[in-house]
């Protein structure tokens, strides 16, 4: 986490109002005493370094807990990186065959890729391997977890604004990254739902327009389930390609929020050119790492407790075999739920297809969303604040109802469309038909968006009149008796 | 799935009673006023740790290192998942409470206030741009240089992208390739050949050319069988179904996934929906008495038919002809 | 799979799929009954009179009187054998709420004894006597096999259940061996059936061998969650680590403010 200096960072006016600290900066005779002035002194003499890290302890963490939404999705990486280093060591990404000879029985003696083989092999056989795994994807589930609500926090509070919208779209690409990321991940281990997720995935490349086969022949290096190659492919993206992109936007986010420091709510004292909070040293330095130790307490007890994606359970894939009720992780669950919903419309001309079915769902519904978002920054200049001025304070929901409210509404249609991808399973459950599942979810991706648009508009309005807060304050009043007896009632 | 959702709702009653309770302590707005007695000078700095503080916080690190020697001895001796993840997960968690507690509660409490770095004026970008401009000076050719280095462009990125569009021609005769031939039999899993006298009605079989590769997407083939006067297939599949036997594909036109639901009423009289094949995947449904039609669900197209003969000497079926188009999902100008 | 095993298979499971195979008459090996079926004539005899006087007030509005079966209603019970009405009446699917109603398991409808004599009387029309299944003979790993080939479709690779477009799937967890062997054979509502030439006895073995390890399998990973892959996932995601950490974001969040 490097940061240039701004040049004229100690003539700044600051208003510490810290004795202590004052008096501390005032001892300049150049003798040093201590072994934390030894130490600074030893890093400051060899790379001049005193001045940055000062410069870092007194960056201003402006405090709300939405702020720390992206500090969650930064460490889930980290997890991720960790993790998944050690399952690399064990892992084979190979799709030639071998007979399984390893400790689970009702898989004995079939034939299975080298890729399988080794997952399972690793869950089963290495110490703290399945650890590990569950570990992985359990933080994998969360860090796009985190990313998106990061995401809807900006897009609610308006953090896209200028000068934050080259990194709202160094995030928006991080999004589609780590999608990405976590998708190859699912792939790898050549399980039955790794394969059947494998085998839409084909589909959905190869209905691009125009370049549709060649691309998916290019990516696959032949016809589904592809070349030999194909793991190492996948492989080689998932464990370096991806992984470095992730890493180097990420850290361009950080450097660029430490350039323009960080967004802040309206609120006492804090203005469009300044920054309110705690300082990193020392107290937000120990609250964030103590974060990042409470996200990896979370994803490792998950991972030890709580068993995900149980491959052995699932059986080797071969392109012939399938089972109910197979599913993506969450985060593709808007896309499993468009392919599903969409009426099937299919264009040719002359017996020759154009546009095939999996582009509607696959390729354009998402391409719409994240156009949409990747515009978002221009649409809020044009059509919903109409201005284009620099903002450093945020905005809350309230503040801007038609955002809020068009954010709302985008919001649930593709809710309705993720919930559609899950229709199977929950009506199983409930014992409906699907196919009036489906009917009713295509009514409600037209509907929904409507009412939701309506409704939270609404909500905002009247909570900007009331100026009552909806989580922080309550609507009852407090009752105080009098000294003659009686009641007087007040707002509290 | 109930302990989880008792889990959620206690939560939620003990933050709903937590909120209430913080409820004006830090009700911070544009509109609070310097002079309320609720305002919150930004820059106070408190000090002071309790020595019970101070003391939990010794207890969570001695804690999380115990937890973290139980690992290693788990790890060595018993290395089994959830012990580890109880283990592992609750030192970094008492690590967390410790520099959780540290940092609200041990070092002092501050509040700074920072000025933002705003550009103050256009004078630094007035100036790089000048230095863009003075990069050109004396040169002449300006738009002949801007048109040259343009070509180059055009031709990195043609030596780039033609290898991937050099994929294309071979696109069509790879996908359209299936290794049935007529008179290939039909085999199951194990390469036993598929009696025409083992299917009957209701049945639902895998099969596959036999000697051919079965992960490859043109291979794997459902056999049913239906009663022939029940089919309505097009005018031209006449005889692909010899005594109501017939093969579909089994990879789905929409997403190629394996068709693997046979929807097979038992008893006909009594249900509206005749014999269909459905993809687990988005359950798209093929009419099997229909040639293959879509009846519900986003396939944008029939299921290929494979047209079926039985051999007249050892009764066993073999392929009449190639599929019917082609097998799995459409592409950009394929040949339906 | 396909060994054909006509001298013996035949004759237990032949006649099962259209009434016209169904000449074997009660015919089949007394060895391949189970329990009550596996009785003297003489009793048998009684018990099948029995059966008829319940069948004709329980089951003959939809079957027919003599359990010929009435077009719209009901399909005709001769030649389904002792198989079919065992399986569906100890599952509970039988007798329908109304004739178009999806079979759903769930506790029988009649006492035990009831049920033997349905099933003497239902088997004196002919057909398959109740399957033997020796779970202990069937491989593991083949049955594996044949289940994601020809099950994990409909019923998932874990058994827990699914739908069809227009159906439900039951869950396998309470199915009995003997139970899945049946539904094999019958393909009870809109499921297909499997013949002996297509999965023979060791095939079913096997796969009943593979159900079994369904219910109680090995989730080393800790709480199942049900085994249905990653909805159930998504949520604890969303719900228990995404609760947590919004927990733990909200408390740390913010500095400490002194009561003041």
């Amino acid at each position: 986490m490097s940061a240039p200096l701004p040049s004229d960072r100690t003539a700044g006016p600051r208003s510490t109002g810290l004795p202590a600290r004052e008096a501390q900066q005032q001892r300049s005779d150049g003798r040093r005493d201590g072994a934390v002035e030894d130490a600074v002194g030893w890093v400051d003499e060899r790379l001049g370094a005193a001045r940055a890290m000062r410069w870092l302890m007194d960056y201003v963490f402006p405090d709300h807990w939405s702020f720390l939404l992206g500090e969650i999705a930064l460490y889930s990486f980290l997890v991720l990186i960790l993790s998944g280093t050690f399952l690399a060591l064990f892992f084979d990404p190979s799709t030639t065959q071998t007979v399984y000879h390893g400790g689970y029985a009702p898989l004995q003696s079939q034939s299975v890729s080298h890729a399988y083989s080794s997952a399972l092999n690793l869950s089963f056989n290495v110490s703290g391997g399945l650890l590990m795994r569950q570990t992985h994807h359990w933080a994998a589930l969360v860090f796009v977890a985190a990313i998106t609500l990061h995401l809807l926090r900006i897009v609610f509070t308006g953090a896209y604004r200028k000068p934050r919208d080259i990194n709202y779209f160094i995030g928006l690409t991080l999004l589609v990254l780590a999608i990405l990321e976590g998708f190859a991940g699912y792939s790898l281990p050549d399980d039955l739902l790794s394969g059947m997720g494998l085998a839409i995935a084909w589909a959905v490349a190869m209905s691009l327009p125009v370049i549709g086969g060649p691309f998916a022949f290019a990516l696959w290096g032949g016809r589904f389930p592809g070349a030999s190659t194909f793991e190492s492919r996948l492989y080689i993206a998932h464990v370096f390609i991806i992984p470095a992109l992730l890493a180097v936007l990420i850290a361009a986010h950080l450097t660029i929020i430490m350039i323009q420091r960080h967004s802040q709510f309206p609120g006492p004292g804090r203005r469009e050119d300044n920054v309110v909070g705690t300082p990193m040293w020392p107290g937000y330095a120990l609250r964030s790492l103590g974060l990042f130790m409470a996200l990896a307490a979370v994803l490792v007890l998950m991972g030890g407790l709580i068993q995900i994606n149980p491959i052995w359970l699932w059986g080797p894939y071969h392109p012939y075999v399938g089972t109910n009720g197979a599913q993506p992780d969450w985060y593709l669950g808007w896309l499993i739920g468009a392919l599903r919903l969409m009426p099937n419309l299919e264009i040719s001309v002359f017996g020759h297809t154009l546009v095939p079915n999996p582009f509607f769902g696959g390729v354009l519904f998402p391409g719409i969303v994240f156009t949409g978002l990747y515009a978002l920054p221009w649409l809020d200049r044009r059509f919903i604040s109409r201005e284009r001025a620099r903002h450093d304070l945020l905005q809350r929901p309230r503040d801007n109802p038609r955002r809020s409210a068009l954010a709302a509404a985008v919001f649930s249609a593709v809710a309705v469309v993720f919930a559609a991808g899950s229709a199977d399973r929950l009506f199983f459950q409930f014992g409906f038909a699907y196919e009036g599942a489906i009917w009713f979810f295509r009514g409600a991706f037209l509907i929904a968006p409507v009412l939701v648009y309506v409704f939270t508009k609404r909500v905002c309005v009247r909570l900007a009149r009331e100026r009552a807060h909806p989580l922080r304050s309550w609507s009852g009043q407090v009752v105080v008796r009098n000294e003659r007896g009686g009641f007087e009632s007040g707002r509290s | 799935m109930s302990r989880l959702w008792k889990a959620i709702v206690a939560i939620v009653v003990w933050r709903s009673g937590r909120s209430r309770s913080r409820h004006g302590t830090d009700a911070v707005s544009p509109q609070a006023d310097v002079a309320s007695p609720r305002y919150v000078d930004p820059t106070e700095r408190h000090t002071g740790a309790s020595t019970g503080v101070q003391r939990a916080v010794v207890l969570l690190l001695v804690g999380c290192a115990a937890c973290g020697f139980g690992f290693l001895a788990l790890f060595v001796l018993h290395p089994q998942t959830q012990l580890l993840g109880l283990a592992l997960g609750l030192a970094l968690a008492l690590l967390a409470g410790a520099l959780i507690l540290a940092g609200r509660r041990l070092v002092p409490q501050e509040t700074l206030v920072e000025e933002r770095p705003r550009p103050q004026d256009d004078r630094e970008v007035r100036e790089v741009a000048a230095r863009v401009d003075a990069s050109l000076d004396g040169i002449t050719r300006r738009g002949l240089l801007a048109g040259a280095a343009g070509v180059a462009g055009a031709g990195l990125t043609a030596a780039v992208v033609i290898p991937v569009v050099a994929l294309g021609p071979g696109v069509e005769d790879q996908l359209s390739h299936t290794p049935w031939r007529a008179g290939r039999a039909l085999v199951d899993d194990e390469e036993s050949p598929i009696l025409a006298s083992d299917v009957r009605p209701g049945s639902f079989i895998t099969a596959f050319p036999r000697h051919a590769d079965k992960d490859n997407l043109g291979s794997p083939v459902i056999v049913v069988r239906v009663d022939p006067s029940e089919l309505r297939p097009p005018a031209a599949r006449a005889g692909w179904a010899p005594e109501g036997i017939m093969a579909y594909s089994k990879i789905c036109t929409h997403a190629a996934c394996a068709i693997s639901l046979f929807r097979s009423p038992l008893n006909p009289s009594t249900e509206t929906r005749g014999p269909a094949l459905v993809c687990p995947c988005h359950y798209s449904t093929f009419d099997v008495l229909d040639g293959g039609s879509v009846e519900f669900g986003p396939a944008g197209r029939a299921l290929p038919q494979l047209p079926l003969a039985i051999d007249a000497a050892t009764g066993v079926l073999i392929a009449a002809g190639p599929m019917s188009g082609p097998v799995g999902p459409s592409w950009w100008g394929d040949n339906q | 799979m396909r060994r054909m095993l006509l001298t013996v298979a035949a004759v237990v499971c032949g006649g099962l799929a259209l009434s016209d195979f169904a000449a074997h008459g009660q015919s089949s090996t007394p060895a391949a009954l189970t329990s009550a079926a596996a009785m003297s004539s003489a009793s048998d005899g009684a018990l099948v009179a029995q059966g008829h006087a319940l069948f004709e007030s329980s089951c003959a509005s939809c079957h027919g009187l003599d359990a010929q079966g009435i077009h719209g209603r009901a399909p005709s019970l001769h030649g389904v054998g002792a198989l079919a009405a065992d399986f569906y009446l100890q599952t509970g699917r039988m007798p329908l709420p109304y004739p178009t109603a999806q079979p759903m398991r769930t506790r029988p409808a009649f006492s035990q004894a009831k049920i033997q004599s349905l099933i003497a009387y239902v088997a004196s029309f002919g057909g398959p006597a109740i399957p033997t299944v020796n779970v202990h003979q069937g491989s593991l790993s083949r049955g594996q096999q044949l289940f994601a080939l020809n099950c994990a479709g409909c019923h998932t690779i874990q058994g827990s259940g699914g739908i069809v477009t227009g159906a439900v799937a039951p869950s396998l967890g309470v199915a009995t061996p003997r139970q899945i062997a049946e539904a094999i054979r019958i393909g009870p509502y809109v499921m297909p059936r499997f013949g002996p030439g297509e999965l023979d006895e060791a095939d079913i073995d096997s796969i009943a061998r593979y159900v079994q390890s369904t219910i109680h399998p090995e989730d080393r990973g800790g709480w199942g969650i049900g085994r249905i892959g990653p909805i159930p996932e998504g949520m604890v995601a969303w719900l228990l680590a995404g609760t947590a950490l919004l927990l733990i974001a909200r408390l740390i969040g913010e500095r400490m403010r002194e009561q003041a």
